[in-house]
């Protein structure tokens, strides 16, 4: 198992690279001057130009950026943020609990509806159940993120005023933020109300950014759960007189689970791309409007670190999911 | 009073291209104790009728019975629920293919232990010592270490033995084994086949060996029910049903056996099984029987009385004195 990990380990290198190589050429693809940008309307003289580019470097030859840059990064320095001024680590550290604290409970509502939903479509396979289910678990897999968004903040949150439309917390809530998630600092600062606005501000973002993998979770557990409902252990689970929930919910669902785990972690890169979308529509503050903001703005160095980081989030959740493949099939430990 | 009483059972499976007779009126009896072999080639529908029994069939198929009494309960009147609790404790089944056949993601000692559980609600520690007692009898060695393996990790005559041990774990009055040595070898299978018998004699319960091997029913069984293309053809004790086989397929069957070959070839049956589209019209069997008449071929043969074994034939061997088979 270790020697797996370590294998799996050194396999990031090669993604490590690319990801960065990726991120600091695309971000100078990009038309406009991160100076130009940085001085506003107000313009700047030449040679006040000369003087911030040696200042950041953008006179010297690419290649000698590039490598100046990956050694800084094997060094555990991603630079400082051209706009702020602040370390870009920082930056995404203070930001990223907001993303991480959205697409835990995305994915929470993704797999606690996809399952049972994949699961009860598979056993009425064919019947009323199953084609509503499935026409709409198509529906959703096929809704623009941005029009889903605006079409719940229209109902919920314009008509029927259920709902605030953006933002974590009301601003009438402050109390110190030990661990950046909303939902558990709302509850140890004891403040009466605010775990409720916590979670009314939860809800939104939520279920729009947990459509998509809702959808692909409730797809993919049907097809697995139809597949192993043919087998013979489960013949035999009937035979022994089980109840069909227990048969289905336990006997079956247990071994479908592995391409649907395969599937929930592919899914949270998705989670990750469309937090993009998400939190700039309802104005929450993580990474992903940090990002969109920082492209706009032409900050290099806040682009590359924090592709660089969401990149490594991504890889360790898919090492996870592979180390979880033994966990549930024994089979699969074996090897 | 028989344990299990069947009468008139027909299963019927809906096709793409219409109904297919899989199971046709057949009847069984099997008395407490007893053990009762059915046989015949692939598609005759042994296994689908006790499918039916326990079932355990796919939603495509229709099961009509004029009485299926199992035990003094009427199986075709109780609800779903009722069912339940006699199938898997009083009525256990075991399968053809013992490692498809265990659940690969749970241990075997779980998937033993969920049948005491649910159906004799043992707390954990009975659970286990039972489970223990249960690998003991069924002769697995060192069975404390062998509860906690998977399937993947034992060998496929292993596997039939837990199979075998869940299926008497709660200790069934009657123990269906479907081909329970089709995918073993030879060693494994008379081991199994000992073990089956043993544990009849020792629990006293039923057994339905499910078989198309005449070996193993010459071993093993006591009554033997034949089976050809969903309809039974012929019900003997096992004795006078290899010295005296009524039916031309029991008879062909035999003659079939390696260890009564007289020629250099072994005599083989020509043709196959009829399926879905070529039943013929009269005998299911005459298009390859080789004393077929025009009868035959025109006319289903009625059932003789139980003196003739019960047979389905226009002309029955064996019936007196001086008829050669």
């Amino acid at each position: 198992m270790l020697n797996y990990v370590l294998i799996r380990l050194l396999t990031f290198v090669p993604t490590f690279v690319g990801v960065t190589l990726i991120s600091f050429g695309f971000i100078r693809l990009l038309p406009g001057d991160p100076i130009i940008v940085m001085a506003g309307e107000r313009g700047l003289t030449d040679e006040r130009y000369a003087e911030l580019e040696a200042q950041f470097g953008f006179d010297r030859p690419i290649f000698v950026q590039f490598w100046e840059y990956l050694t800084g990064v094997l060094q555990g320095d991603l630079g400082n943020s051209f706009v702020t001024k602040r370390p870009v680590w920082d930056e995404f550290f203070a930001l990223f609990p907001a993303t991480l604290e959205l697409s835990i409970c995305a994915m929470f509502f993704a797999v606690v509806l996809g399952l049972p939903a994949g699961v009860i479509a598979a056993v009425n396979r064919g019947k009323f159940y199953d084609r509503a289910l499935m026409s709409t678990a198509l529906i959703g897999y096929s809704m623009p993120i941005f029009w889903w968004a605006l079409l719940l903040i229209i109902v919920f949150s314009g008509n029927l005023q259920w709902t605030p439309v953006s933002g974590r917390i009301d601003l009438i809530y402050y109390f110190p933020d030990p661990t950046g998630f909303m939902l558990i600092d709302s509850l140890r600062s004891g403040q009466s109300g605010a775990f409720t606005s916590a979670v009314r501000h939860l809800v939104l973002p939520t279920i729009v950014l947990g459509t998509i993998p809702l959808a692909v979770i409730a797809r993919q557990t049907r097809s697995a759960m139809l597949e192993v409902l043919g087998e013979d252990y489960i013949r035999t689970a009937r035979a022994k007189g089980l109840t069909s929930g227990r048969i289905n919910g336990v006997h079956a669902l247990r071994n479908a689970l592995i391409p649907v785990i395969t599937v929930i972690g592919l899914s949270v890169g998705t989670l990750l791309a469309g937090a993009i979308l998400t939190e700039t529509i309802f104005s929450w503050p993580g990474i992903g409007k940090w990002m969109v903001d920082s492209i706009f703005r032409r900050d290099y160095p806040v682009v590359q670190g924090g592709l660089l980081l969401i990149a490594v989030a991504v890889m360790i959740v898919n090492l996870t999911v592979d180390m979880l493949y033994g966990v549930i099939n024994p089979k699969i430990r074996k090897r | 009073m028989s344990l299990l009483r069947i009468r008139n059972l027909s299963v019927a499976f809906s096709t793409a291209s219409g109904a297919f007779q899989a199971v046709d009126a057949v009847d069984f009896d099997v008395d407490p104790g007893e053990i009762l072999a059915i046989v015949g080639e692939s598609g005759s529908g042994k296994s689908v009728s006790m499918l039916a029994l326990m079932g355990l069939l796919p939603w495509t198929a229709t099961v009509t019975a004029d009485e299926i009494t199992f035990d003094g309960k009427d199986l075709l009147r109780i609800d779903k629920n009722a069912r339940r609790r006699i199938v898997g404790n009083d009525l256990a089944m075991i399968f053809q293919e013992p490692m498809s056949a265990l659940n690969p993601c749970f241990t075997v000692g779980w998937q033993v232990k969920e049948s005491l559980r649910y159906h004799l609600g043992l707390d954990r520690a009975a659970q286990h010592r039972r489970a223990i007692e249960l690998f003991e009898q069924v002769g697995i060695p060192d069975p404390e270490k062998r509860l906690t393996a998977f399937p993947h990790q034992m060998s496929g005559g292993m596997n039939q033995r837990v199979m075998i041990a869940m299926a008497i774990s709660c200790k069934p009055k009657l123990l269906i084994a479907d081909e329970p040595t089709t995918a073993l070898d030879v060693t494994i299978q008379a081991q199994i086949l000992d073990l089956l018998a043993d544990l009849r004699n020792e629990t006293g319960m039923g057994l339905v060996l499910i078989t198309h091997d005449m070996g193993v029913v010459a071993e093993t069984a006591e009554r033997v029910s034949v089976q050809y293309a969903g309809q039974k053809i012929e019900e003997q004790p096992v004795g006078p049903l290899f010295n005296k086989p009524h039916h031309p397929y029991t008879a062909a069957l035999l003659d079939a056996l390696p260890e009564r070959a007289i020629e250099r070839l072994l005599p083989t049956i020509p043709g196959v099984v009829p399926g879905q589209f070529d039943r013929p019209t009269g005998c299911l069997f005459s298009p390859r029987c080789k004393f077929a008449d025009a009868t035959c071929k025109t006319t289903p043969p009625a059932t003789a009385g139980t003196d003739l074994g019960n047979v389905r034939c226009h002309y029955p061997l064996n019936t007196g004195e001086g008829i050669a088979s």
